[in-house]
């Protein structure tokens, strides 16, 4: 049978109970998604792609003439989100060569001057409320990590990927990506995609991909409907949907999905945050040589549509409750099968091209435009392979669907090539060349619809002039807190949302496959703890590299940039807990914020950056790959405008010198040691303590830098090789009382606490000063272990084979109490 | 004498190669991983292989049910010499999706249907082999395996799991919790001659004592699943 056209529809049924109109309002807003669905009570006829042919023809828009208002008026008309200067640049432009610019070309222009591909506010120039002129933010993070000079620093902030060699001449490619716009509009497809475009990122950098991370950030699950903005997803069917997104594409692509974070917050209930993460692997790894004139344009993988259209510009709107109609088309397809088949054909065949990149954002136009920046290309749009006919030049050029790859490939070598993707049933079509004129043509049906100069394309956008009002965070006295029982306080904050168990999530991804995975999201006795770290080293290798995520929201609503060294603290306290080398950590950094148009929304920004490059410094620790994700905002229909909370997610990759000598929080032997590493101050603002209790009138301040962090942990590292270290667990979202509860909980053991690290009880349980480990040291090593760390350590009690968390001045609470608290929520994700 | 070759079997999607490779490798064989189409072409592959093997994963994205298109590259594509195969007695194996691929072309009894709970679960198991099983890839392992499982589609069904039982065909249970609601805690079965085995499970995530989740306490080296590829291994030696 020839099959045209394939649709497919729900058929919901309602009791006698309910009206038209509550019927309505119940698909509206439970049973069907606006944005991406339709919905009829009777009948319903289905829609079909537009079948027949496309034009094949650009259209030419006349723009010499326009003011800057009627300029302005196309850019709306098209969803070209540019800016004034930049409209004003482009009508220059083409005034200087004297024609009008053809649909494809704006388009283009758009896709590759969105802040989306751009990041025109991370390269902007800077102006302080202060009156001070600040290079650029992409700059500040640069030169942080040209000033460190890391020797294993391989490739950074460019390509697809950050490269780090950490031994011999096995490299790790490291990317971490914002998926946040699709996610809000269509979970499951946003999140799919989002995973699928951070594996081809790696993938397209040269390098096996070998785990996958994923840091999730929902509005509450329990949020009342009515709470819900028009137009928006109730958080719960986000959730929903993200998490199967996730699950669905590392299943079945293959890949580990082994680290990350799930946060809520009303203030992500409308903009849910998507940061998906891949790691790859090579070995004797060297940096694209091409693309050479005289190279062919080859496409692999899944065929162009409709879908995705304009993604990159979508991404760099704020969205409003018609978004859905404008945007719908805006979020992709994912088909991981078709992906694993590029992995099989891409991965060894190194030697068969010269330059490499991913279909992502702004498809083609991005991929080939950035590929033949200073070099120049002919693409022949007739010789890309369509899912259906009908797609005009532009929409071919711009389309973000799936699972493409495009290399360049010598003509020698693509005999060798086609084998290859022949064997594996993957698609290759040969679009073009690269002709070394520097200038960028495409053709439709022979006639030319685009020309520009890569110059142009690339270096012809005004630089941004930004003003920024610096946050003012009330850095003063310390400020403690009152509670009326602790016991209630703790097992409160084990069943928070941010700190309980996330198993119900983490046992929907496969973090077995490979077989690398040598210490798990989940361990101890009942492999229901959660472990600071994850290791990934192959079977039969002795070293591996651990990852960390450090993230903090609500540190950063009250001070941007301690919120941003805080989280770079935590991320590299994470590895080190779990037994890496703190002299070998790179970072990556994502930024979610609202819209930096609004001067104090640019002020978090910057301030955040500083915090970001002074922990880089203190730590010796690296950038080498980050994004940005900007107006993350939304209109609701009430007019108000809903942003998130400034996020920067930090994840930290370090080397693992012998993956046997790892330590998770799980308690070894009755009668060692815990040890409090680190000191503890009344920093209170941001902290779950507040979540859980509210927050005080005067909230204090948010945990400062500690100055010793790095040579605590060089020296716990040396500790934990010399093998004086049992169990280790780091101090984060509760303070000491959660970590406690966490290491009797992995062990299923007691702990019996005779000292506190501070004379405020509150404070010494439940403050969250950075840089803080709890470590399991023998009694005997205990001299031993003070000499590694050269520094005062305090015993604050010692391991039992009770089953009971005492802590001074309380009664004991039962670890299956503590258990049961943290597990409330585990039947909740479905 | 030489090491056997042990064939892999991959169709697109497969994705649990690599693992099932290192198991057989470290179990003594040499693996060569093959595409079922390309084996199709090139049936004499199978006169000199030892063993044949189907790795798990989501061979043509599970399209028209879970194994289904897979278990047709070799029913139609393979057919006889696939059969002659097994009837030489020569070790077969068949994990995850590659047990779906080998109940679809009835090599194995019974069917995989969709987990219990509705959901994809990957945690870690404890695996029973039954003593009275003809299975040579289980014969003579007392102590329970320890592996992990990755699957939404791995609830065995069989009507009469008693008399499968009986004629030694249930080679491994899952022990304490039963994670997808199989009948009867069956996790793999045999064919009624012993040599084909097809498990849920994955056996070839546990080979290397490292991966044991409670390897830096020092545990779990009695429960490593290399010890199903070495049966096999020395089953192929046996019958080549």
């Amino acid at each position: 049978v020839e099959i045209e056209g394939a649709a497919t529809w729900r058929r919901v049924e309602f009791g006698d109970g309910v009206d038209e109109q509550l019927a309505d309002l119940l698909v509206r807003r439970i049973v069907a998604n606006p944005v991406i669905e339709r919905w009829a009570s009777g009948t319903i006829e289905p829609t079909f792609h537009a079948a027949g042919a496309g034009s094949g023809t650009a259209e030419t828009i006349p723009i010499a003439d326009l003011s800057p208002d009627e300029l302005a008026h196309i850019g709306a008309e098209r969803a070209l989100a540019l800016d004034p200067e930049e409209l004003l640049a482009i009508q220059a432009h083409y005034a200087s060569i004297g024609r009008e610019p053809t649909d494809v070309e704006l388009e283009t222009l758009a896709q590759t001057w969105s802040e989306h591909c751009a990041h025109k506010t991370f390269r902007a120039l800077v102006t302080t409320d202060d009156g001070e002129d600040r290079p650029p933010l992409i700059t500040m993070l640069r030169q942080s990590t040209e000033a460190i000079a890391a020797p294993f620093v391989r490739s950074a902030f460019v390509g697809n990927a950050g490269v780090v060699n950490f031994r011999d001449d096995v490299t790790l490619a490291l990317k971490v990506e914002t998926h946040n716009h699709p996610s809000a509009v269509e979970p499951f497809g946003g999140a799919n995609t989002g995973v699928g475009g951070v594996i081809r990122d790696v993938l397209g950098i040269g390098h096996r991909p070998i785990a996958v991370t994923d840091v999730l950030c929902f509005g509450p699950p329990d949020a009342p409907l009515s709470s819900v903005p028009e137009g928006a997803l109730h958080p719960l069917r986000i959730r929903e949907g993200v998490i199967d997104g996730v699950a669905d594409y590392g299943n079945k692509i293959g890949l580990p999905t082994v680290a990350g974070a799930i946060l809520y917050d009303p203030g992500y209930t409308t903009n849910p945050l998507v940061f998906a993460g891949c790691i790859g692997t090579a070995k004797g790894w060297e940096p694209d040589r091409g693309p050479f004139p005289g190279d062919r344009i080859i496409v692999l993988g899944g065929r162009t549509g409709r879908d995705g259209i304009r993604g990159a510009t979508f991404s760099s709107l704020t969205m409003d409750a018609t978004t859905g109609e404008v945007a719908g088309a805006s979020v992709q397809i994912g088909d991981p099968i078709v992906e694993k088949l590029l992995i099989d054909v891409l991965v060894g065949a190194e030697h068969l091209y010269t330059a490499i990149t991913d279909c992502g954002a702004g498809g083609l136009s991005s991929a080939v435009g950035e590929m033949a920046e200073g070099v120049g290309a002919d693409v022949e749009l007739d010789k890309v392979p369509l899912k259906y006919p009908g797609l005009e030049p532009w929409e071919i050029w711009l389309s973000e669907a799936q699972e493409r790859m495009v290399v360049a490939v010598k003509p020698a070598k693509l005999g060798e090539l086609r084998e290859r993707c022949a064997r594996h049933g993957v698609e290759l079509a040969d679009i073009g060349g690269f002709t070394g004129d520097g200038i960028l043509t495409v053709r439709s049906g022979g006639t030319q619809v685009l020309e520009l100069s890569t110059e142009f394309l690339h270096d012809g956008r005004p630089q941004r002039q930004m003003k920024a009002t610096m946050p003012q965070p009330a850095r003063g006295a310390d400020v403690g807190r009152d509670v009326e029982d602790p016991r209630a306080s703790l097992l409160a904050l084990l069943a928070h949302r941010n700190i309980a168990s996330k198993a119900g999530t983490i046992h929907r991804y496969d973090h077995e496959i490979l077989g690398a995975t040598a210490v798990r999201p989940l361990v101890g006795r009942m492999a229901d703890a959660p472990a600071d770290g994850v290791v990934i080293a192959e079977p039969t290798d002795a070293a591996g590299f651990a990852i960390g995520v450090g993230v903090n929201p609500w540190w950063g609503l009250h001070d941007p940039e301690a919120m941003a060294y805080g989280v770079i603290d935590e991320a590299i306290r994470n590895v080190v807990a779990v037994g890496a080398d703190p002299d070998h950590v790179a970072l990556l950094d994502n930024f979610s914020w609202g819209d930096p148009r609004r001067e104090t929304t640019l002020g978090e920004l910057v301030a955040a950056v500083d915090g970001c490059c002074a922990a880089a410094m203190a730590y010796r620790a690296p950038f080498v790959s980050g994004k940005d994700s900007l107006n993350n905002e939304y209109t609701g229909t009430d007019g108000e405008r809903h942003s998130v909370p400034p996020t920067l997610v930090i994840t930290a990759v370090a080397h693992v010198p012998d993956a046997d000598r790892c330590v998770t929080p799980e308690l070894a032997q009755a009668g060692n040691a815990v040890v409090l590493l680190g000191s503890t101050a009344p920093e209170f603002a941001g902290s779950h303590l507040d979540l859980v209790h509210g927050e005080p009138d005067e909230v204090g301040n948010v945990p400062a830098p500690d100055p010793d962090a790095p040579t605590r942990y060089r020296h716990l590292h040396q500790a934990i090789q010399a093998g004086l270290v049992h169990s280790c667990h780091d101090l984060s979202e509760g303070g000491l009382a959660v970590a406690l509860a966490e290491m009797c909980i992995a062990a299923r053991r007691g702990i019996e606490v005779t000292e506190l690290p501070h004379a405020d009880r509150v404070t010494a349980l439940f403050s969250e000063s950075q840089s803080r480990l709890l470590v399991e040291v023998a009694p005997d090593d205990l001299a031993r272990f003070g000499d590694v760390m050269h520094e005062s350590i305090h015993v604050l009690g010692e391991v039992t084979d009770g089953q009971y968390l005492s802590l001074p001045g309380l009664d004991p609470i039962a670890v299956e109490d503590l258990a049961d608290a943290f597990h409330r929520l585990d039947g909740d994700v479905r | 004498m030489s090491a056997p070759t042990a064939l892999l079997i991959a169709g697109p999607g497969t994705n649990r190669d690599r693992d099932l490779e290192l198991a057989l490798e470290l179990a003594g064989a040499q693996p060569t991983t093959i595409l079922a189409t390309e084996l199709a072409e090139h049936p004499e592959r199978l006169d000199d292989a030892g063993l044949l093997s189907i790795a798990g994963g989501f061979s043509y994205g599970d399209a028209l049910g879970a194994g289904r298109m897979l278990a047709l590259d070799l029913t139609v594509g393979l057919g006889d010499a696939l059969r002659s195969f097994v009837d030489s007695g020569r070790p077969v194996i068949g994990i995850c999706n590659g047990f779906q691929v080998l109940t679809r072309t009835k090599l194995l009894p019974g069917s995989l249907g969709h987990n219990a709970h509705g959901r994809f679960e990957c945690r870690w198991v404890v695996l029973e082999a039954e003593p009275n099983s003809t299975c040579v890839w289980t014969a003579g392992i007392e102590d329970p395996i320890h592996c992990p499982i990755a699957h939404g589609e791995g609830r065995y069904v069989h009507p009469d799991p008693d008399s499968l039982a009986a004629a030694g065909q249930v080679a491994l249970r899952y022990r304490s919790t039963n994670p997808n609601g199989s009948v009867a805690d069956i996790a793999g079965v045999c064919n009624a001659a012993g040599n084909v085995l097809g498990l849920m499970p994955h056996p070839e995530n546990f080979v290397v004592g490292r991966q044991h989740p409670n390897h830096l306490r020092g545990g779990g080296l009695d429960h490593i699943g290399l010890r199903l590829f070495q049966n096999g291994v020395a089953a192929a030696m046996a019958t080549t």
